[in-house]
């Protein structure tokens, strides 16, 4: 097992690598001319100013080979230089102030599909073409064709301005300091309840897939049939047998959908006015902030890294067919 | 082909969803001929009027009809649809050819840089590419080709994995056919099948990605109608005008819907060996 962790790390070690370079390339589209998003008359001012800034910051005057070699360097040191906005903060501390909120609304999303996709999938599984299994695959269907954003403005128009049931935007209320502790939490919960219900809908329609798709091909295994043959109950059948090996796929789909739950953030954390990664990589790109941009790209693809990499290991460690296979293939 | 239409036409949702696509791209193509109104012409006395008789959908915030400027959108995120998944599909077919067929240091670079790619949430890499660009259809339709051909590459490597060891490729390469014809004329008309299907998948993702770029005012800029951008402003009359995002959602979601249904419709009949092995590669990409 520590051989088999051991030889993933090293393998992720190119991808690192891999990021900070498709990231470097990224900062060479800048292009020669000023570019302006949103035109103004002062735009013309602020882009020579930052086209300074740019090189300035990157030694975009450099040959390219030091300058790739600065820019390791100084991620390597986790320095991802200043913000371009007026605060010139640095860029590290303005992410770190919002990562928090952007990984709390993950996990929470991903805990929610888990816990609904797993029993959706299994009981259409089990119960393929029944109106219950009819209805999840309609529902799939819609779910994966629903634009998260639409859904979010619906949902705002319905809960927050017709029923007036939650609020629509950012994370308290204004008379949040003179709430109790427990209103505070309350009102915190309210907040982020849209946000998730958005955030969670497409998903669990891909989860429920899988989870179904999974199934079905476990109860085909013959193991199943001597399960039901030597008398098991067919709860215990469905449930022991099939459902622990039906769960292993979904630890790698789990992993593999991560990049997509992120990028999720973006839309969700900008319609909801949410202070997290998604909406500063949206203003950073309005404000033509660059060391953000960059910075977020980063870190954001190097978590993707990390998750992708725990996904991995607890595979192996779930399936120790997995860790054979590869000594195998090694040999 | 006759044993495809068959096996097509039995599939009734995938029939819908084909004719959907149909009256859509003829609903864009006519969209000059059938607009009741000009999609750009504003009317100040009649800023977000309800939906009526004259303004079926309802008017935005500069008296603009809705209908006529989703029947423009319509042209948009099509052809946002079609080329970007063009650019995609030769990317991917050119990188998973030669992974595939070459094998060795060739395949392993091919997937590695698939990995990469992978590694980058799409939308941020998007975000930080625009951010550098000026934002334009043809820069849209470029970015999203390029960070999506990544399962085209995968799909059409696996299918010249197992296609290259077939007896027609080996006759192919005996009597001195050089590789590129022996890709081009003997294994990828046998691979086309799930490369189609994956196109008529990557379609609906294509016009979701763009329909939210343009949702949060990085995709193809206003005057330009697009489904994204009418959703955007009706972001800002949310509680006035509902009317402004919801019927352009609803256009989203009925396109998407029509293309899924067509191209796993496709998939079934093509092959229905390929039901599970497509389906877990395209996915859902955002």
């Amino acid at each position: 097992m520590l051989g088999y962790a051991l030889r993933r790390l090293i393998l992720a070690i190119p991808l690192l690598i891999g990021i900070t370079f498709v990231s470097f390339l990224v900062i060479h589209l800048a292009p020669g001319e000023p570019v302006d998003i949103q035109s103004d008359e002062s735009s013309a001012r602020s882009d020579a100013k930052i086209k300074q800034l740019l090189i300035e910051t990157y030694g975009l005057d450099k040959p390219l080979h030091v300058q790739y070699w600065n820019w390791l360097t100084r991620l390597v040191r986790l320095d991802f230089g200043r913000s371009f906005s007026p605060d010139a903060r640095p860029v590290l501390q303005k992410i770190g102030e919002r990562l928090p909120i952007t990984l709390l609304l993950n996990i929470v999303e991903l805990l929610i599909i888990v816990m609904l996709a797993i029993p959706i999938g299994v009981l259409s599984a089990t119960r393929q073409y029944s109106t219950f299994d009819k209805i999840t695959t309609i529902f799939v269907f819609v779910g994966f064709a629903t634009p998260d954003f639409w859904l979010a403005l619906m949902l705002m128009i319905l809960f927050g301005i017709q029923l007036g049931w939650l609020p629509i935007s950012g994370l308290r209320s204004p008379a949040w300091e003179y709430l109790s502790f427990w209103a505070q939490q309350w009102d915190f919960i309210a907040h982020l309840t849209l946000p998730i219900l958005v955030a969670t809908f497409g998903g669990l329609a891909g989860f429920s897939r899988y989870m179904r798709q999974s199934m079905l091909e476990v109860v085909r295994q013959d193991y199943i049939q001597s399960a039901r043959a030597k008398g098991l109950s067919e709860g215990a059948v469905i449930g022991k047998h099939a459902l622990r090996n039906a769960l292993l796929p979904i630890v790698t789909v789990l992993g593999l959908s991560l990049p997509g739950l992120i990028g999720g953030s973006v839309i969700v954390e900008s319609i909801f006015a949410i202070p997290g990664m998604g909406q500063l990589m949206v203003q950073a790109v309005f404000e033509r902030d660059y060391p953000v941009i960059m910075g977020n790209l980063v870190i954001v693809a190097t978590l993707t890294l990390v998750a992708n990499l725990i996904a991995d290991l607890t595979y192996s460690l779930v399936d120790p067919r997995i860790r054979v296979a590869a000594r195998r293939g090694r040999r | 082909m006759r044993g495809f239409w068959r096996a097509f036409r039995r599939n009734r949702l995938a029939l819908i969803g084909g004719v959907v696509v149909v009256v859509l791209v003829l609903l864009a193509a006519l969209a000059p001929k059938i607009a009741p109104w000009d999609p750009n012409r504003p009317d100040v006395r009649k800023i977000l009027d309800k939906p009526s008789r004259t303004h079926p959908l309802g008017t935005d915030q500069l008296g603009r009809d809705v209908l006529s400027r989703m029947l423009y959108g319509a042209r948009v995120s099509l052809a946002v649809g079609f080329v970007s998944v063009g650019i995609a599909t030769v990317i991917g077919i050119a990188l998973g050819a030669a992974a595939g067929y070459h094998g060795g240091t060739v395949d392993a670079m091919v997937m590695r840089l698939v990995d990469l790619m992978l590694v980058f949430p799409r939308l941020f890499l998007l975000l930080a590419v625009l951010a550098f660009l000026r934002p334009s259809i043809w820069t849209i339709m470029a970015v999203i080709g390029l960070t999506g051909w990544m399962s085209v590459a995968r799909l059409v490597r696996a299918e010249f994995l197992s296609l290259k060891e077939r007896e027609f490729v080996l006759w192919s390469q005996s009597i001195g056919a050089t590789s590129f014809r022996t890709i081009w004329r003997h294994i990828l008309p046998n691979a086309i099948g799930p490369v189609l299907v994956a196109m008529t998948l990557g379609i609906p993702a294509a016009i979701l990605t763009e329909s939210g770029l343009s949702f949060l005012g990085l995709g193809v800029q206003p005057p330009h109608a697009t489904w994204g951008n009418i959703l955007n402003e009706g972001k800002d009359a949310i509680e006035i005008g509902w009317w402004l995002s919801a019927y352009p959602g609803l256009a989203i979601l009925f396109t998407v819907l029509s293309y899924n249904l067509l191209g796993e419709g496709i998939r079934d009949a093509l092959d229905p060996r390929l039901r599970q092995s497509v389906g877990r590669i395209v996915g859902r990409t955002r």
